[in-house]
């Protein structure tokens, strides 16, 4: 009790005596302890040795000969660096070209008058509330059509275009002001010169949290790439695990399906605990995605 | 502003006139002309993924897939109304009506928790915040691999500690009456701390002095919520609530790699129905009658919550 009272040194003063926030504080730390709890036992299990018996792989205690077997065997079973590379080169290249069309859109919605404005405008919105997931059926047509079926570039393609991406843009490029695109336009730079020396440097913040919603979400995407991709040596990380999990189910390697999840999550875990600001920071921004 | 313009002139009657409200259209297109090309990347995958998308379904639901003794063949309706007297469709609707509110209500309450508790920043409260929002980070398959596990009977984690102090150990995952529910524990443990952080956004709109006023006046803090928060907190639970409802009908990876709908057709949710219907049956016209009746709920509610925001001000 002590140390919750501690916490509450900076409340207000009328407020330190009352009861229900501590509760609700109390009833929050064990819910986070209840949280963290699977990736404990990821923890746990990745390090602990085969020859502990599937009666001691629920065990939250450490093994007291940790091993890293297997890490081993799911780096070779489940060829994990071609899933990882398969995945970096996805996200990458998704990424680029939507840098490309969300910074020209944006500047069009942001800096230009043009005829058919509003219906433009809502033929973008149209994408947010259609929820492409769903569309997955009509695009897979597409794709095949397209003879990308079976590609990364199959994959990556119904995200080239994004609203949310667009709209943020917008929103970012309508903050600069109209001096510094003026005092460019008296030196005579071109429309493509202003966008990149101008309204780009001055976006970065915007730049990066969508760089952060858009890697972590086709990092994590699964039922799109498990229709388009069809020989193991082109699966993503997500399609990679749910194929080797099955297999290692049925031979109970609990152990190896732990290390694999592991390797999994690992970089956007890592790369979440060194930025945790601007991550928290970008996911309020994306609401729809 | 739109292409409505030009016409709102009076009626042209003479050529002259009229060669002028041509030039005076023709040059407004042409000033928009940077705009456009602007705008053409964009437009181009949006046409062909999005709209060009919607109008395929709704060409496919209309069509007999081709069979060995048949061309493909414009069958109307009838896929719209095979997909409806389908059991396993219908069966995985109500399962996914159970599983938006029974996952939604949940995760949404849990956020509303952690918002209250870990409003003030302090170190403790940013370490707790990050733990509660680790799951949000890691794909829904990773977190059913962990959750195999869990479920595991007898010697997984949740029989290991829990399970002992039951009568009886249930089948988590393979008794039909409890597998959905097992899956939407995953979902809660999943999305309560992605929801958080929108309360926790919607808590900074909350007026200090306002509550400050209200310690002064001896409103404790169950008055302070209902009267102060609550009424602040209505457009951010509209907002959540609407992705709590979506990502309910588009999160189905975790039915993929745990039970594939079954035990029996317990777990089966609308999109990993579509799914079916396309992979394993090849049966697109199904699929695209299925992805239709989807598409029209999710519009129609997506519309109403978008309408509703903006009749409001503030939405998040």
């Amino acid at each position: 009790m002590k140390l919750i009272d501690a916490l509450w040194k900076d409340a207000p003063l009328a407020t330190r005596g009352e009861i229900t926030p501590k509760l609700g504080f109390l009833l929050t730390v064990l819910l986070a302890i209840v949280w963290l709890i699977p990736f404990l036992w990821m923890g746990v299990a990745t390090l602990r040795p085969a020859s502990d018996g599937i009666n001691a792989m629920a065990e939250l205690m450490p093994s007291l000969k940790p091993t890293l077997d297997n890490i081993r065997d799911a780096w070779e079973i489940g060829d994990f660096p071609r899933y990882t590379l398969n995945t970096t080169i996805i996200c990458t290249g998704i990424l680029l070209v939507q840098f490309f069309t969300i910074t020209l859109a944006g500047f069009a919605f942001a800096r230009l008058n043009f005829a058919g404005k509003t219906l433009i405008f809502y033929l973008f919105l149209m994408q947010l509330m259609l929820v492409p997931v769903l569309l997955i059926v009509p695009n897979l047509k597409l794709v095949a059509q397209l003879g990308l079926y079976d590609t990364l570039a199959g994959v990556m393609m119904p995200f080239f275009a994004s609203a949310f991406g667009t709209f943020l843009m917008r929103q970012a490029f309508e903050a600069i002001p109209t001096e510094l695109e003026d005092a460019a336009l008296i030196d005579g730079a071109s429309l493509f010169q202003r966008i990149r020396h101008i309204y780009v440097p001055l976006s970065m913040p915007s730049f990066s949290a969508f760089a952060i919603i858009s890697v972590t979400s086709h990092w994590n995407d699964f039922l799109w790439p498990l229709m388009v991709i069809n020989s193991p040596d082109k699966r993503p990380l997500t399609v990679g695990l749910s194929v080797f999990t099955k297999t290692a189910e049925g031979t109970q390697a609990w152990g190896t399906i732990a290390a694999g999840t592991l390797m999994v999550i690992a970089p956007l875990l890592v790369t979440f605990l060194i930025f945790q600001k601007r991550f928290i920071s970008s996911f309020v921004t994306s609401g729809i995605k | 502003m739109s292409l409505a313009e030009p016409a709102a002139l009076p009626v042209a009657t003479s050529a002259a006139t009229r060669l002028h409200v041509l030039k005076r259209f023709s040059s407004r297109l042409k000033a928009s002309l940077p705009a456009y090309l602007l705008l053409l990347p964009s437009l181009v995958f949006l046409a062909l993924f999005t709209y060009g998308a919607m109008g395929r379904v709704l060409i496919d639901a209309l069509y007999q897939r081709a069979t060995p003794k048949a061309p493909v063949r414009f069958v109307g309706l009838d896929n719209i109304s095979a997909v409806l007297a389908d059991p396993a469709f219908t069966g995985a609707v109500v399962n996914n009506l159970i599983y938006a509110v029974g996952t939604a209500v949940p995760s949404i309450g849990l956020a509303l928790l952690f918002a209250l508790a870990l409003t003030r920043t302090h170190a403790v409260n940013s370490a707790l915040r990050a733990a509660l929002f680790l799951p949000v980070l890691i794909p829904m398959v990773a977190a059913s691999a962990l959750f195999l596990f869990i479920f595991l009977p007898n010697v997984g984690l949740l029989d290991y500690y829990i399970g002992r102090l039951l009568p009886v150990l249930p089948n988590w995952l393979g008794d039909p009456d409890i597998a959905l529910y097992a899956i939407m524990i995953i979902t809660i443990w999943k999305n309560a701390g992605y929801y958080m952080l929108f309360f926790l956004a919607g808590l900074q709109a909350v007026p200090e002095d306002v509550m400050e006023a209200a310690h002064l006046d001896g409103a404790g803090p169950n008055q302070r919520f209902r009267h102060i928060i609550l009424p602040e907190l209505k457009p951010t639970f509209l907002f959540v609530t609407v992705i709590a409802i979506l990502n309910a009908v588009t999160q189905v990876d975790h039915v993929f790699v745990m039970t594939q709908g079954g035990p029996s057709n317990s777990t089966n949710l609308v999109l990993f129905y579509i799914y079916q219907q396309a992979v394993e049956h090849y049966d697109v016209g199904k699929a695209s009658a299925a992805t239709l009746l989807t598409l029209a709920a999710l519009m129609g509610l997506t519309a109403l919550s978008f309408r509703t925001m903006a009749n409001r001000e503030g939405g998040p």
